[in-house]
């Protein structure tokens, strides 16, 4: 049997991958471009379009970033107002576990799914950054097991809540004591149209893996070449069967990038163009700062890397994380400018290259549906560099492809997020008792 | 001119289609805006999202939730209004309330319930930092600088830094400054407690009174308030809250009310009766010069609703007392407000 993939739309925004620079880019805050974009994944027959969060603006040197787009609105606010200008495109929104309460998110979640008629979905991010935390009330931060710990009893006390009323529509009473939650009283609103809105989860590290198999629905990852996405997805569908899950129950759709031509020659030049432009003269030295933790501002980006080593200055960029031993990638680095003959822009853009899928449009419909194929992903979570056009060209033309392999829906076939995605309706979790 | 409002609210209701069609015909009215009340002491939706979903479905009235302050995050907080003001370009609203009951405490387990008078002293605080937030991105601070490679004027953003009692806020907010500058901030300042920071932040207060005297001693306590923390006491807009029955016909079926006044009732003052005698009650209290206009709380929303519009508007209208159409299109203009200026600007960050 054929295969289906899944789509999603991510909308551009806070990251160094959105050129803003492009005549062609508009407003990254106005309705207008929300709703073209997501009217253009709905054309597309998209299974849901996805919206990032962040929660403090980042700072680098002390003082705020301003390189790249900064500001957004907030996810679930914007995803409500798009719920009335689309009809089946699911509406994603990132929200934070660590610096929310489950009453209140589970309460506006729910609404968010009434409202849309069974569209909602949550993706589930956690923070263990004090530096974020300055915006809250708990000030703090947690750390780093104690943030999934939290993470995980946020999700099932939500759930908890989604179920709490009776299937006749009356609320009973719940009471939720845990580790990380002591409370109790009654939810305000009846089951939501699909049962309960889709959990997405992000994030790679080992607690993250055993979250998402635990718990999601859907898996965002970043990784994208086939060797990687394989055994990502072998990893995280063999923990299923350890929650009493089947890999069905969980869709892997890794972010990915897409850039057609006419010809595979023109594809890979407008790609290298387009690295080019999220790679400015002064992200690229940026960039290097990041690892370096030093200020490099009198290096030139078109001379040699320098030849000084890192050192560990964790706190010279804030509110973004880099992984990792600075020491060992300021190596690879090296390495790989000598052997190349890499200025320090040349080497960053080299370096920093993320999986896109690159060619005419039978090209990449051929390699998505290949990827999908072997297993290294159930689909994919589109990242444009454009706002709000960075969709057309691939509805346009790469879709009518993948719908002629057979590999994606020609028409929406249900009504709710979950049944796009081939998930079957939650079931009801037995009513909690009173206190 | 005169200032019409009206209450969304209708129990049980979480589907989209009765909010927007309620939105319509307010806006059909004319009305400068409508409220959804919330709390999370009784069932129902989060009003601030039923509100974003209606933002795209009208064009022109204005859209004010109760987003309530003591179990929230007032970084969330104000993120949420900024962007209802973004998605319905410029027409949003916030009305503040508190949470007062150990009911409401326990469902987020993280304190218990508080006196009056301290829940509005930390609902000032949610305001102020609010307000500073919305600041905290100059209207002007997206550059699309090609030959420096920035995005904004990071000079044009700044740290709020605001430390309360129960709260601290670094800042800047993650959205940028919001169409209106300012939401318009709306207060009901029936209660004692919430008069200070009424007169301190709304740009409209609610004032639940059974008489047009008892209307007018809020009012001008509302208005010495403004004026001693520094504010024009005219860009404060004082409006009565009614409950409305309009379940009698054309005219009052009860002698007494109607023309007569409202009545006392738990729910606060009631008028019943008819849409005419109801214009004819807004028309006195108004040229008296009691208030600068009416929130209305429909007990049928629908049926309410649809005769305040075709009847109580209509002949209001036709006095020449109400708009016949959105001169502007954000609320501010439909209330006469202007843009506030920004706090911070000309400052270094």
């Amino acid at each position: 049997m054929t295969r289906r993939m899944h789509l999603a739309a991510h909308f551009p925004g806070v990251n160094n991958t959105t050129v803003w620079a492009d005549p062609r880019s508009r407003s990254q805050i106005e309705f207008s471009s929300f709703e073209h974009l997501a009217r253009t994944a709905e054309r597309g027959l998209f299974d849901f379009f996805f919206l990032a969060e962040g929660l403090r603006l980042r700072e680098h040197k002390g003082r705020v970033h301003d390189l790249d787009v900064v500001g957004r609105p907030e996810s679930l606010t914007v995803l409500n107002a798009l719920a009335a200008v689309t009809d089946r495109l699911g509406l994603a929104a990132t929200v934070n576990a660590t610096f929310n309460e489950p009453y209140e998110l589970a309460r506006r979640l729910a609404t968010s799914d009434h409202l849309s008629g069974g569209r909602a979905a949550w993706n589930v991010v956690t923070s263990s950054d004090a530096f974020t935390g300055e915006n809250f009330r708990r000030g703090g931060y947690l750390d780093r097991a104690d943030r999934y710990s939290r993470a995980a009893e946020f999700v099932a006390t939500a759930r908890e809540l989604w179920d709490s009323w009776t299937p006749d529509g009356v609320p009973r009473p719940f009471a939720h004591r845990g580790r990380h939650f002591d409370i109790a009283g009654e939810f305000g609103l009846p089951r939501s149209p699909q049962g309960h809105p889709v959990v997405i989860q992000a994030g790679d590290s080992d607690e993250g893996r055993e979250f998402a198999a635990s718990t999601a629905d859907v898996v965002f990852t970043r990784h994208s070449s086939l060797e990687e996405g394989r055994a990502f997805s072998a990893d995280v569908k063999r923990r299923l069967a350890r929650y009493g899950r089947t890999p069905a129950d969980l869709k892997i759709m890794p972010g990915v990038g897409v850039v057609l031509g006419d010809t595979a020659a023109e594809a890979r030049e407008k790609a290298a163009v387009i690295r080019r432009q999220q790679t400015s003269p002064q992200t690229a030295i940026l960039t290097l700062e990041q690892i370096w933790g030093v200020d490099l501002s009198s290096y030139d980006p078109d001379g040699p890397l320098p030849d000084i080593d890192p050192v560990a200055e964790p706190s010279l960029t804030r509110g973004r994380t880099r992984r990792g031993d600075t020491v060992a990638i300021a190596e690879k680095w090296r390495a790989l400018s000598r052997e190349k003959g890499l200025s320090i822009r040349q080497t960053v853009i080299e370096a920093g290259g993320r999986q896109s899928f690159v060619g005419t449009p039978a090209a990449v419909a051929a390699e998505m549906e290949e990827f999908v194929r072997q297993d290294a992903a159930d689909g994919f979570i589109l990242v444009p560099h454009l706002t709000p056009g960075g969709l057309d060209e691939f509805v346009d033309q790469v879709v009518p492809l993948l719908q002629e392999r057979g590999v994606f829906r020609t028409e929406y076939r249900g009504t709710t997020l979950r049944s796009h995605l081939g998930l079957s309706e939650p079931p009801r979790l037995p009513l909690s008792s009173a206190p | 001119m005169l200032h019409l409002a009206a209450a969304l609210d209708q129990p049980s209701v979480h589907d989209a289609d009765p909010y927007v069609a309620l939105a319509r015909l307010a806006e059909h009215g004319g009305l400068d805006f409508v409220t959804l009340d919330d709390t999370f002491a009784r069932p129902g939706p989060d009003a601030l999202s039923v509100l974003s979903r209606i933002a795209p479905t009208t064009g022109r009235i204005g859209l004010v939730p109760t987003v309530t302050t003591t179990h929230t995050e007032p970084f969330h907080v104000q993120a949420a209004v900024a962007t209802l003001d973004w998605v319905s370009r410029g027409r949003a609203g916030w009305r503040i309330e508190v949470s007062r009951t150990e009911g409401e405490a326990r469902l987020f387990g993280r304190r218990h319930s508080a006196p009056a008078d301290a829940l509005w002293q930390e609902a000032d605080e949610v305001a102020d930092v609010a307000a500073r937030l919305w600041d905290s991105w100059e209207d002007d601070a997206e550059i699309r600088d090609e030959a420096t490679g920035r995005f904004i004027d990071r000079d044009k953003l700044h740290h709020v830094d605001f430390t309360g009692s129960a709260f601290s806020v670094r800042g800047p907010s993650i959205v940028p400054r919001p169409p209106q500058g300012h939401p318009v901030r709306v207060i009901d300042a029936t209660d004692g407690p919430a008069r200070r920071t009424a007169g301190r932040h709304a740009d409209v207060a609610l004032v639940r009174a059974a008489s047009s005297a008892q209307a007018t001693a809020v009012r001008d306590q509302l208005r010495r308030y403004a004026a001693e923390s520094g504010r024009d006491p005219d860009e404060l807009r004082v409006l009565a809250s009614l409950v409305v029955d309009l379940g009698d016909g054309e005219y009052a079926a009860e002698p007494g009310h109607g023309g007569g006044g409202p009545r006392p009732t738990a729910w606060g003052p009631l008028y019943r009766g008819g849409p005419v005698d109801l214009a004819e009650l807004i028309t006195s209290w108004y040229q008296e010069g009691t208030v600068d206009g009416f929130h209305l709380v429909p007990t049928e929303p629908r049926r309410d609703l649809e005769r305040l519009v075709n009847g109580t508007v209509a002949l209001l209208q036709h006095r020449g007392l109400f708009r016949t159409f959105y001169p502007g299109s954000t609320l501010r203009e439909h209330l006469g407000l202007a843009r506030p200026a920004n706090q911070y600007a000309g400052e270094t960050s």
